[in-house]
């Protein structure tokens, strides 16, 4: 049956207009569920006591959320200087040979490492080889390492966009190459680079994997980052697995996906004053 | 501090730092390996057999291979048709605005955590699943597939829209001038031309659907046996490394980071094919 | 160039100081392991009035292989040590800190109408698996509870791969109360009116039953140390088998060794 080409774009066209509006219709669904059956929850009670533990998921989630600050705070910490000092090699630094080109498969590679192999090998080197136990360095140690490649990623995209007459104006005034890189390159690169730590943040909420096996599951409020602890993410986990307070599993996945778009609308705002700077002045 | 000398010592950690990454790589390789190797040494094959119960020192995989790969087949079944659609939409038949919507929606997709996605396939999806299968609580690798292919959808979608947009304007406007209609012009003009890219697309959102965890324990049932159909419960491989190993010792322990080396095994070489193809799209 | 000095240095030192309050405030018990122990745990952690105790679950197994480990100072197990543990570390020291039943459960619209089974009974439904009539649940490999099921009720028999398999008691009892054809086994101290416990060989399953032996599948439930228990741990193990300690037991639905 010949169809004639008309037809054919008509319906190809009806099918490619459903495929996208399914697209943004499962998002929009996914989304207003939670919401509607998790903000009801949110209250004084739900942000402000500890979880009791039972099947009926007594408590709120102060103490997932103290836990969560502290184990992003850590990781950034941790992996920020690593980062960019990486990036800052591969960009300003690293000569264009098989070895430089070895250590950008590294980082291209490890950026396809599934989580829980993260986990894994956190679990074995953090949690047991160096002794640190299910606390939340072990946690923090392990997102530094998963994330690393993609703050390496989008730093170094933001230096690279800073143009050459930059560095060869800073140079021609006598600047040591170290001194070109850090005041003049990364200071105009910034935008750019805060935006990649913001997605970094982003990715450490969402993680749960790898923080499963490298935290524990205690759900109590810690008093020093070698206790264990949950984050947000893996409290919905423990929630939707093991109580019957799927309303509280939703409305602690409720204040995930604000976290998320919070993060969202930070780095569209940023990439655009990013943009504008560049353009601004090129 | 000279800065001569700042800069000599800059140049020395600015190294040390950059190799941070590979090393962190060969670390994660040769202790996954090194763990892992007693199970391969004791087990040999077995270790590929269909029987996992490591109370009885059975410790075949088989079953948790076949558990991911059928619940990766249904999550790209349901996937690619449905994100090339959205890849086409947003790059060629969506209008400015509707495309303004659209696109940030996806972006939005990519960073829901997945245990989110779990959490809404458990509390939606089972219970309907439960009903038409008429059998017991809905855990099934359809529900995982599901979930999987949501996951997975933006990840595709947003590679492959890169892909199609990278093609140059003038291979669309050759085609329309020779009167072709615009699907005309897409299907056998640009989808082609993009082809690699959108290779790519898939083959990295495969690597991304195996390696899913949390929201697979949460709808699949963990039962490790061969799926007989989409209702049928099932286990993946990074299931089963997350809910034995807080408390494997021995050779169980060394059977779940063997599994973790086939799994880092397999999803390696899936990205290096993926990536390839990433590299030869019209950038 | 001295201005990215300070940051540095800074935050190294913040990092640093940071890190000793924590090495100060990590002076707490880690307790850990068997999910059945995990509620009693958590209320003796709250009650007990020494130093901070964090409970965490992870199973049995994990208890004994986090305490050989030391990454827990107290394993929590419901079942008794393996032959295979003790070998590997003879060190270990298991105080009995309570008696426990395991429940076998239902939902309580069963469409089966089941209300009593023999343990022959028992161990067909779960050998045989999921089917259209019941949808098996148990508990992963490393459960205690799952050891002193397969003991006292599977016998040599295996149970069933095509069961669905969960990590912890909440997550058996969440699945059975959620599906109507659900069968699975949890600790006593877990049930409440979500799901229904059958009478096995004719004995109903409650606390009463179990302290006098009539309940068939029951277990000891143990702390496990490396050593005998000393300093801060020893204080707070006495406080559990105290009276004030076993009280809290019975209030949970476990059986005080009294």
């Amino acid at each position: 049956m010949k169809l004639s080409p008309k037809l054919t774009q008509k319906i190809a066209w009806g099918l490619i207009w459903t495929a996208g509006i399914s697209a943004v219709l499962i998002l929009l669904l996914i989304v207003v569920y939670v919401m509607a059956r998790g903000l009801p929850i949110f209250g004084s009670d739900f942000f402000f006591t500890e979880p009791g533990g039972g099947i009926s998921g007594e408590g709120g989630i102060s103490s997932i959320i103290v836990s969560t600050i502290w184990l992003i705070a850590t990781t950034m910490i941790i992996l920020t200087p690593l980062g960019i000092g990486s990036a800052i090699y591969l960009a300003e630094y690293a000569p264009d040979n098989w070895f430089t080109g070895l250590i950008r498969h590294g980082v291209e590679l490890l950026a396809g490492v599934p989580s829980i192999i993260f986990g894994l090998f956190g679990f074995a080197i953090f949690v047991i080889a160096l002794n640190f136990s299910y606390s939340i360095l072990a946690g923090a140690l392990t997102l530094a390492c998963l994330l690393l490649p993609f703050l390496i990623r989008t730093t170094e995209e933001a230096m690279k966009a800073v143009p050459k007459s930059y560095r060869e104006g800073a140079l021609a005034l006598g600047a040591t190459k170290w001194q070109m890189t850090t005041r003049v390159v990364v200071p105009a690169a910034l935008p750019g680079i805060i935006t990649g730590i913001i997605l970094c943040i982003g990715g450490a909420v969402a993680e749960s994997a790898c923080l499963f096996v490298t935290m524990g599951g205690s759900a109590g409020m810690p008093s020093s980052f070698f206790d264990g602890g949950r984050s947000l993410a893996v409290h919905v986990f423990y929630l939707a697995t093991e109580t019957n307070a799927l309303d509280k599993a939703l409305a602690t996945g409720a204040v995930l996906i604000m976290l998320i778009l919070i993060i969202n609308l930070a780095t569209k705002w940023l990439s655009l004053r990013f943009r504008a700077r560049m353009e601004g002045k090129a | 501090m000279s800065r001569y000398l700042a800069d000599r010592i800059a140049k020395r950690l600015v190294l040390f730092l950059g190799i941070s990454s590979f090393l962190i790589l060969v670390l994660i390789a040769v202790f996954i390996f090194r763990e892992g190797y007693p199970a391969f040494q004791e087990l040999g094959f077995s270790l590929f057999g269909t029987k996992w119960y490591p109370s009885r020192d059975a410790f075949g995989i088989a079953t948790m291979i076949v558990g991911s790969a059928v619940v990766t087949l249904i999550a790209l079944a349901i996937a690619i048709p449905l994100s090339l659609g959205c890849a086409i939409f947003l790059a060629e038949v969506a209008p400015p605005r509707v495309r303004e919507f659209a696109r940030p929606a996806v972006e939005l997709l990519l960073g829901i955590p997945s245990v989110v996605y779990g959490l809404v396939g458990l509390v939606v999806l089972l219970p309907i699943i439960a009903d038409i299968s008429g059998r017991g609580s809905g855990s099934s690798v359809l529900a995982a597939g599901i979930v999987l292919a949501i996951m997975v959808l933006p990840t595709v979608t947003s590679i492959s829209e890169d892909s199609i947009r990278a093609v140059p304007s003038h291979y669309k406007e050759g085609a329309l001038a020779m009167g072709a209609t615009q699907w005309q012009a897409i299907r056998h003009v640009l989808l082609p031309a993009a082809r690699p890219g959108i290779i790519a697309a898939i083959i990295l959102g495969t690597g991304r659907a195996i390696g899913e965890t949390m929201a697979m324990i949460m709808v699949i049932g963990n039962s490790p046996i061969f799926p007989d159909s989409i209702f049928s419960p099932a286990r993946t491989l990074t299931g089963n490394i997350a809910v034995e190993i807080s408390h494997a010792t021995g050779t169980h322990a060394s059977a779940l980071f063997a599994t973790g080396v086939v799994l880092f095994v397999m999803v390696m070489l899936i990205n290096s094919v993926g990536i390839i193809f990433y590299k030869r799209t019209a950038r | 160039m001295t201005r990215w000095i300070y940051i540095a240095v800074s935050l190294v030192l913040a990092f640093a100081a940071v890190l000793v309050a924590g090495c100060g405030g990590g002076g707490g018990i880690d307790v850990g392991g068997s999910t059945t122990v995990q509620p009693l745990a958590e209320k003796w952690a709250k009650a007990y009035e020494g130093v901070d105790v964090t409970v965490s679950g992870g199973g049995s197994s994990a208890g004994v292989k986090g305490v050989a480990e030391g990454i827990l100072d107290i394993g929590a197990i419901s079942r008794d040590l393996k032959s295979d543990e003790t070998d590997e570390w003879p060190d270990l020291v298991p105080t009995i800190i309570a008696y426990d039943g395991v429940a076998i459960v239902v939902n309580p619209s069963n469409p089966n109408e089941i209300t009593d089974l023999t343990i022959e009974e028992v161990r067909d439904i779960f050998a045989a698996g999921s089917s259209s009539t019941w949808t098996v649940v148990s508990r992963e490999e490393g459960s205690g509870t799952r050891e002193t099921f397969e003991k006292k009720v599977m016998g040599e028999e295996e149970i069933s791969a095509s069961a669905e398999f969960l990590p912890s008691n909440g997550a058996i009892k969440q699945k059975v109360a959620a599906t109507s054809n659900a069968i699975g086994y949890i600790s006593l101290g877990y049930v409440d009116d979500d799901v229904e416990a059958v009478s096995v060989d004719g004995v109903v399953c409650n606390t009463d039953n179990v302290r006098i032996g009539t309940y068939p599948i029951s277990r000891a439930l143990y702390y496990v140390t490396e050593g005998e228990p000393e300093g801060d741990v020893l204080d707070f193990i006495e406080f559990c088998l105290s009276t004030q300690g076993q009280q809290i037991v019975e209030e949970e639905g476990y059986i005080s060794i009294q």
